[in-house]
């Protein structure tokens, strides 16, 4: 851990050198390739302006409304932007805006669980086999027969909602990282970040009332939901995910273009330009 | 304290097409009819402009909200089962219209072949070729039986198709013609043709031209959006029951509909069902609504739990294997609907366009089209290719070795977004002793009564069948020209997703009441004024989807129900068959 407090850059909490390494990005402003230069001595302060448009999802949604530690919400956008990198293809999860899609999906009615059948008992697979079972291909993995607890089972069985589980994990990233890597997630290299989420997405971190697997699942499921869900919901900013996709949005018709051999490019249209608001 | 209701003459459960068709008949007939629906009001102005992947797609705007009831699951009799919790993992239909509204308009007839699979199994393989775990059944109706309830459904539905050169006698065409062919539907019959294969375009619940019913409903020509599977559709373009049999009953004056009604019990009194119990779910007041038929018209799930909680019928026990409510309980789970993803490197298609049964599809090995003689398996599957429009964050297919996130997952994922497509085995699945539902031990619904227990596992004949059907599906794929074929993997075991809403069974047809729980008027034989309409009838599951066969029960049942009302009485004579395993 070489880095002075001085040299962090306050806003995001990365240190400047991480920063740099990892991404050329400062969650919730974004700062394209060609300024990267400038950006290193002089501009790592500055909040690239954001310009709204007719069809952008704007800046005015980025700002937290569940997420309560600024620390909390870092670690959360570098660990997105692991998952979904910038490239050259394009924008990864910071500059998508997926930190505060993600942030806004933990404060409605599916980071609350608030449809799903919560009445106990709990009984937990990660009391015989430390994991939930969140994949296909975990199937026939879990405890045996002599514990009593049944495998495979379904595979939400915990206590605690989504958001808790987010609130937990992103902590949690947090300490092993410390604990394993000597400094804080978001310093840490980006193939040392890369290992702390591996830790997490087999399994092997271990967490109180629901398994590491689990969170890294849905931190991964929410990743890619705000790289692509329609813009209204705080990703997917200015549609930049559907661009790279050649995703065209919501359209009323493509009855004459369905049978046509050759591909069709469209500029993307949001639902806000669909209901025409 | 319960409110007593005036007399009606038929109440129904459930909104979706079973309780629907029922709905429009008896009430065009002169019946005055109640449905109750669980769900909220819905019409179509509830769909128009809401193409929001994320809502509907991934937080299942349109499903059932487990909060105050789910099931519970597990593989083996001697385990606890355990609550499924998420709407990820349990999807059933709610609102209006019921799962009849998110359907994706894939129309199959089930084969002659179906109905007496028992008999015809026996007669060309011999009795050894049926396992004794097996326990599927002759329905005690035939196809031919059968023929014009589909053909009133198709109708009724306007279904846009043309008929499988491999499928049984039909009394008359679609009444429309099939849907237009995309280039992936082209390459996949040029492909299977050149094996010898017999591919068809998928009937179609979304219309090919506007179409008026012959109860005068009007439905829309598709317009290829994508937004059709776990939608509502934008256009009144894909038949469903708020576009036709809903909006019919309505017109007759005596059909009343009475959204937000949970219904607790169905009410049984010497012999007979005398009403159902209902709570108002706004207010919380329950409702006694008597009437001198109940129909149990609700999904699969419902219509067993509701019997079981009302003490009505014999409970199938597993360990005697007797009595008859929960008995073959039977559902396409993961290991239906497997086959081989074709990636192409070089080619591009417009994939985001689609349909909800834009689609090819070939019978060669489905049935007993084919010879099983020397196969481990009796039964097969339709294998197709289907075009549902690809949504932006669904379609993240990425060839076998990639990670699951990172750069060349990125990388991968978003080159093969319009380069990728999956041929599946949509394979039958048999019934068994050890495969039913009952009543959970341990866990309660919100009014604390005890939640459906569901018991399921694989077992050979599923395994060998997913195997076989996902090599057909590979040399598919490789015909067809793609570069990288990925072929799925049979699962060992189920997985407790209950995520494509075709589970059937438990409440089934038959010819016997010692092996069935209604006739093939969908009457109970217990009990001559309860009729339990819906997949809950289907004694195993065929190797195609269901929602017409559904759609056809709901006539066969109302022209019973019809039938009881004038004359009364059992509608059937039970016969002794040999008895089960």
């Amino acid at each position: 851990m070489a880095d002075k407090p001085t040299d962090r850059n306050e806003k995001s909490g990365m240190s400047r050198r991480a920063f740099i390494k990892n991404t050329g990005l400062v969650a919730g402003g974004v700062v394209g390739g060609g300024l990267f230069g400038g950006l290193f001595t002089n501009q790592l302060q500055k909040k690239s302006p954001v310009t709204p448009h007719e069809n952008t999802s704007g800046g005015l949604q980025d700002a937290r409304v569940f997420i309560n530690r600024a620390e909390d919400f870092d670690i959360l956008s570098a660990a997105t932007e692991r998952l979904f990198p910038k490239d050259d293809l394009g924008p990864g999860a910071i500059e998508l805006g997926i930190p505060y899609f993600i942030d806004k999906q933990l404060a409605g009615e599916w980071g609350m669980n608030s449809k799903e059948y919560m009445k106990g008992p709990f009984i937990t697979n990660i009391q015989a086999a430390g994991t939930h079972n969140v994949k296909r291909d975990q199937d026939t993995q879990g405890p045996n027969a002599a514990t009593q607890v049944p495998t495979p089972t379904p595979r939400y069985q915990s206590i605690l909602n989504r958001s808790e589980v987010f609130t937990l994990g992103l902590r949690k990233i947090n300490e092993v990282a410390q604990k394993d890597f000597g400094a804080r997630f978001v310093d840490l290299d980006p193939e040392k970040q890369d290992e702390v989420l591996r830790m997490f997405e087999e399994g092997k971190v271990e967490m109180k009332g629901v398994g590491s697997s689990n969170f890294f699942s849905l931190l991964l499921q929410t990743t890619i939901e705000g790289a692509y869900a329609d813009p209204v919901y705080g990703g997917n900013k200015d549609m930049m995910g559907w661009k790279m996709k050649e995703y065209p949005g919501p359209r009323a018709s493509f009855l004459n273009d369905i049978e046509k051999e050759e591909f069709i490019k469209m500029d993307p249209v949001s639902l806000r330009n669909y209901q025409g608001h | 304290m319960v409110v007593k209701l005036d007399k009606v003459d038929v109440v129904i459960v459930g909104t979706g097409w079973a309780g629907g068709v029922v709905s429009a008949e008896l009430s065009k007939a002169g019946y005055k009819v109640v449905a109750l629906e669980r769900g909220k009001n819905v019409t179509r102005d509830d769909y128009i402009g809401v193409k929001d992947e994320l809502r509907y797609t991934n937080r299942y705007e349109m499903m059932q909200n487990l909060a105050p009831e789910t099931i519970t699951s597990r593989n083996y009799i001697d385990e606890a089962a355990l609550p499924v919790r998420t709407r990820k993992e349990m999807m059933a239909g709610t609102d209006l219209g019921g799962g009849s509204v998110h359907w994706a308009g894939a129309t199959y007839r089930w084969k002659a072949y179906d109905f007496e699979i028992k008999s015809k199994t026996i007669e060309r393989y011999g009795k050894a070729k049926i396992p004794n775990d097996m326990t599927i059944q002759d329905w005690g109706i035939t196809y031919d039986e059968m023929e014009k309830y589909y053909d009133r459904w198709e109708k009724t539905a306007g279904i846009s198709g043309e008929p499988d050169p491999l499928g049984d006698k039909r009394s008359s065409d679609y009444p429309n013609p099939p849907m237009k062919e995309s280039p992936a539907i082209r390459l996949f019959k040029d492909a299977t043709k050149k094996m010898g294969y017999h591919p068809y375009q998928v009937a179609s619940g979304n219309l090919s031209q506007a179409y008026t019913n012959p109860d005068g409903e009007q439905i829309n020509q598709c317009m290829f959006c994508s937004f059709c599977t776990q939608y509502g559709c934008d256009f009144g373009a894909k038949s469903d029951p708020l576009v036709t049999v809903i909006p019919t009953a309505m017109k007759t004056g005596n059909f009343e509909v009475r959204t937000g009604s949970y219904v607790k019990r169905v009410l049984y009194k010497g012999g007979k069902a005398t009403g159902v119990l209902y709570v108002d779910n706004m207010t919380g007041i329950e409702y006694e609504q008597p009437a001198d038929v109940v129909v149990l018209a609700a999904f699969t799930f419902t219509n067993n739990r509701l019997l079981l909680l009302s003490g009505i019928g014999r409970p199938y026990n597993p360990k005697t294997k007797k009595g008859v409510i929960g008995r073959n309980f039977n559902a396409q789970f993961n290991i239906t609907f497997l086959g081989a993803r074709g990636f192409f490197k070089d080619k591009k298609f417009n994939s985001y366009m689609g349909a909800g049964a834009l689609g090819a599809t070939l019978s060669d090995f489905a049935g007993d089209n084919f010879d099983h003689s020397k196969l481990d398996f009796i039964n097969g599957g339709g294998i197709e290719l289907r075009q549902y429009g690809s949504g932006a964050i669904a379609t993240n297919h990425v060839p076998n070795g990639t990670p699951s996130w990172g750069p060349e997952f990125k990388k991968n994922s978003i080159y093969y977004t319009n380069r990728s497509y999956v041929a599946w085995y949509t394979m039958a699945t048999m019934s068994y002793w050890h495969n039913f539902v009952d009543l959970d031990p341990t866990y309660t619904d919100s009014f604390n009564d005890p939640l459906l227990r569901i018991t399921y596992k694989y077992t050979d004949q599923d395994k060998n069948m997913a195997k076989f059907g996902i090599e057909k599906c590979s040399e598919i794929m490789k015909e067809m020209g793609a570069d990288i074929v990925d072929e799925d993997e049979v699962p060992q075991e189920f997985d407790h997703v209950y995520d494509g809403g075709h589970y059937a069974g438990g409440v089934i047809m038959g010819a016997d009441p010692e092996t069935s729980a209604v006739n093939n008027y969908l009457q109970m034989w217990d009990v001559d004024n309860l009729f339990v309409v819906g997949g809950s009838a289907f004694p195993q599951f065929a190797g195609h989807h269901p929602t017409a066969t559904i759609g056809a029960l709901g006539y066969r049942a109302s022209e019973g129900i019809e039938k009881y009302l004038k004359n009364g009485g059992q509608l059937v004579k039970g016969k002794q068959e040999s008895a089960s395993v």
